[in-house]
């Protein structure tokens, strides 16, 4: 029979792995495999994506068309989007969940671990589906990666293609939130209560409700899209009593959510990497867990801030407005904790460290214009404008790209048993922390003097910075090639890692061997003896003994 | 394929090693979603969507009968795994409940903003002064432009004391069946089981079948079609999941009653016996929703 049992004190403990392509990731129920899947699979779409996005920095390093007719220019923006939202981001925080809650909780393994393999195997499919689009007649979705009607229902052979694919992704989510949710509720190492649990469980635990609550209404959404299309429904189409603009409210309705799906991971990483080279357990770890809950709960009542400009009454502007601003508290609670926490530590600057940093300097540049786009008159100036554009890209690129960046040089190590090159790793994250400024700070100016995205011609007045901006993408994009290079070298050799890897790691990671056994936690571990750097106070609320 | 170590402990984790059903179910979805954008894009008829049904199907056949296989060997009947599998449906069935979210938020949006909105109402007072001028924007209605419904662009709706109040008793009654079949189980009666379990999923489908003679009926006689604006748009989107909902339900409940059949079960653990009569029991409330705010109101 294809199963196996560990006794929670059976010492039988065995480590070989399942031999041959099927068995070691076809039909894998483990953990850290498909774990791996997911950041292999992230890593090829960030390369896709990107790809994508240097053929949009190169049409527009000078005005007039040069390289790419406007359709397809409009077809990259759209798939850029589709594939790093869809393909590289969520796949690479759903990877280090895989690889690491289990590790953090102490369990053996995921709760679900069959349809984890599921989860994945959904997404290369689900891909080919949305990049076939390309080769067929039409051409790919250029109406951008909101798809808003009517714009979106005049793609050609695309448009079935392209919602199926997002069918298959909202289910791959959907499924690898609940195993995450399961996981973290029930597999959890006795004495491990929910208020010991390190951040990157917590943050992870409350993005997998977001996803459950948040994909099923994208599903929603693209399927009133498909039968407006194809079967004469009216749900976008006024004449009929429809309306068009119910789209966007239904599509920002799980798209504001996604923007959390998106970053509260990342937070979690870097609430993991400051205290570890800062030589301090996190500070105030109780009002980070509430500030990501909070701002868990505000994603889903400020989604029209998105749509400012479609004519909603005044009452819908304000209240949109104010909720939006609100959740600038729980996120300085966040920025200012994490700050605290290197308060008079003793900081050391390895390569994970340089990513968390730069992520609180830049995402905090990118909280800041996100505060400036909420003011709802203002935005009526900034909207789809290169500033939003600017905007998001220091949310998601020196956000979430970075956390994802330094979550794995932090854990690298512990998967290979290897340490990697750290002078190659300085070299990766300085290039791209100069270039990703070059790249996306002038969009800023761009957006403020009136230069409105997605278009792939623009006034000549502004070329200047233009070029500037494509010069820090290219050198940012060729600079990531650093990347699989460093650690395809740390996979094959280097030197031995120790089980903690870093001078004073926190959690239940570190207590394991580098590379960690195939199967986490035969045997559970157990909390009073271990110095997890989390006070142990709040087991009142605990669920699970 | 792989060892087993069993333990007399409890407290067992559950580590299941490979399985090829996953794989396949990939497979089976990309057949199937090739095959639906196949037919959609006219490349192909409608043959397409039958490959990727059928190993679809075959998927879900191997996997459970994997599941329930290593459930008769006594392998799974340890309480993590028990409650791993209870906390999985229950947060499947909220990702559903937020699907038909989407939905009833569309009917909602559409009853009090679109319509109105699009008759003039308020600061949108340009559209009735200009755009449609001859627009009653009541519910139920197919827009402005009268898309859809019969010739002469009308259409009636089915009322909700006929056909839908009968079919609201039908579904409530199988609720309270599918709870006296529960407590068969739970008293060791596998007569009265079996008997409850079978009127339940009986009732499912007559419930299904009403339903697909009122769609006759209205897609016939009352101009009511999916095409009938946002009224037959959100009628038919709504009760057309709905009936899906339903009809897998039912196949659910019959599969769990031809296990019974097999001798599966005990009073104690028939944790897939409870899932089904959750599934059933939100497919309930759902059509609770659709009486009120769909037919009724």
């Amino acid at each position: 029979m294809a199963y196996t049992e560990h006794s929670a004190a059976a010492h039988d403990h065995h480590d070989h792995k399942p031999h041959g392509f099927w068995n070691r990731w076809l039909t894998t129920t483990n953990h850290k495999d498909i774990g791996t899947l997911y950041l292999v699979f992230s890593g090829i779409m960030f390369f896709i994506g990107g790809s994508f996005a240097m053929l949009i920095r190169l049409e527009l390093f000078r005005p007039g068309l040069q390289f790419l007719d406007p359709a397809l220019f409009n077809t990259m923006t759209t798939m850029h989007a589709l594939v790093m939202i869809f393909g590289a981001v969520m796949p690479g925080f759903v990877g280090l969940a895989n690889w690491m809650i289990p590790m953090q909780i102490g369990a053996p393994d995921m709760a679900l671990p069959r349809m984890n393999n599921f989860s994945f195997w959904i997404l290369p499919f689900a891909f080919t589906l949305l990049l076939s689009t390309l080769l067929v007649p039409g051409g790919g979705p250029a109406g951008g990666w909101t798809m808003y009607p009517p714009l979106v229902l005049q793609t050609g052979s695309a448009v079935p293609l392209m919602i199926f694919a997002i069918h298959l992704m909202g289910a791959s989510s959907i499924l690898g939130a609940i195993n995450v949710i399961v996981t973290i509720m029930n597999m959890r190492a006795p004495g491990m209560t929910l208020l010991r649990m390190p951040l990157f469980v917590w943050t992870w635990l409350i993005t997998a409700y977001l996803l459950i609550a948040a994909m099923p209404v994208l599903a929603g959404a693209v399927t009133m899209l498909l039968t407006d299309h194809f079967f004469g429904t009216s749900f976008f189409n006024a004449a009929g009593g429809g309306d068009p603009v119910m789209f966007q409210h239904i599509f920002w309705f799980f798209g504001h959510p996604e923007v959390y799906i998106m970053i509260l991971p990342a937070f979690g990483i870097i609430s993991e990497i400051i205290p570890t080279f800062s030589g301090k357990p996190l500070f105030g770890y109780d009002a980070m867990v509430y500030a990501t809950a909070s701002i868990a709960f505000l994603s889903f009542i400020v989604w029209a801030h998105h749509m400012f400009t479609v004519g909603m009454p005044l009452s819908s502007e304000l209240f949109f407005m104010l909720s939006t601003m609100l959740i600038s508290i729980p996120t300085g609670v966040k920025v200012f904790n994490w700050a605290t926490t290197m308060w008079r530590g003793s900081v050391s600057f390895e390569p994970p460290m340089l990513w968390a940093l730069a992520f609180l300097f830049l995402f905090s540049i990118g909280g800041f214009s996100g505060l400036m786009l909420a003011i709802a008159p203002a935005d009526f100036q900034y909207q789809d404008t290169y500033f939003v554009v600017a905007h998001f890209h220091y949310v998601l690129v020196t956000g979430a790209i970075f956390a994802i960046m330094g979550a794995v040089y932090y854990w690298l190590p512990k998967w290979t048993g290897h340490m990697y090159n750290m002078t190659l790793a300085r070299w990766h994250f300085w290039l791209s922390a100069i270039f990703v400024n070059v790249l996306f700070f002038p969009q800023h100016f761009l957006g403020l003097a009136g230069m409105p995205r997605r278009v792939p011609d623009y006034a000549t007045q502004f070329t200047d910075w233009n070029m500037v901006s494509s010069i820090g993408g290219f050198g940012f994009g060729l600079s990531q090639f650093l990347f699989p290079y460093l650690i395809w070298k740390c996979a094959h050799g280097g030197v031995k890692a120790t089980s903690k890897v870093w001078d004073t790691p926190i959690g239940l990671e570190w207590q394991l061997p580098s590379p960690a056994p195939y199967h986490s936690w035969v045997e559970a571990p157990s909390m009073d003896t271990l110095d997890h750097g989390v006070p142990a106070h709040g087991a009142g609320l605990d669920h699970h003994h | 394929m792989s060892d087993t170590h069993a333990h007399a402990d409890s407290t067992k984790y559950y580590l299941p090693h490979n399985s090829p059903w996953p794989i396949l179910g990939s497979v089976a979805l990309f057949c199937l979603m090739m095959g639906g954008a196949s037919y959609l894009n006219e490349w192909a008829g409608g043959w397409a969507l039958i490959p990727g049904a059928v190993l679809l199907a075959t998927m879900f056949f191997c996997w459970f009968g994997t599941v329930i296989g290593e459930n008769q060997h006594g392998l799974l009947n340890n309480a993590q795994v028990d409650r791993s599998f209870r906390m999985g449906m229950i947060w499947f069935i909220f990702s559903e409940v937020m699907f038909f979210a989407a939905f009833f938020g569309a009917l909602f949006y559409a009853r009090e903003l679109a319509v109105p909105w699009i008759g003039g109402e308020g600061v949108k007072l340009i559209n009735r002064l200009v755009l449609w001028k001859n627009y009653d924007p009541t519910w139920p209605t197919n827009g402005p432009a009268h898309i859809g419904g019969r010739a002469d662009g009308t259409f009636e709706v089915i009322p909700a004391f006929s056909l839908p109040a009968v079919n609201t008793l039908i579904l409530l009654s199988s609720g309270v069946t599918v709870t006296l079949a529960h407590h068969a189980l739970r008293a060791s009666d596998r007569t009265s089981l079996k008997f409850w379990l079978a009127l339940t999923f009986l009732l499912g489908f007559t419930f299904v079948g009403l339903q697909a003679h009122e769609y006759g009926e209205a897609y016939r006689e009352l101009g009511l079609r999916l095409s009938t604006g946002i009224y037959g748009s959100t009628f038919f989107m709504l009760t057309g999941f709905h009936g899906l909902h339903v009809t897998i339900g039912a196949i659910m409940l019959m599969v769990i009653w031809f296990r019974v059949w097999r001798g599966h079960f005990t009073p104690k653990h028939h944790f897939a016996f409870e899932a089904v009569a959750w599934y059933w029991h939100f497919v309930d409330v759902v059509w609770l929703g659709l009486f009120i705010f769909v037919y009724w109101l």
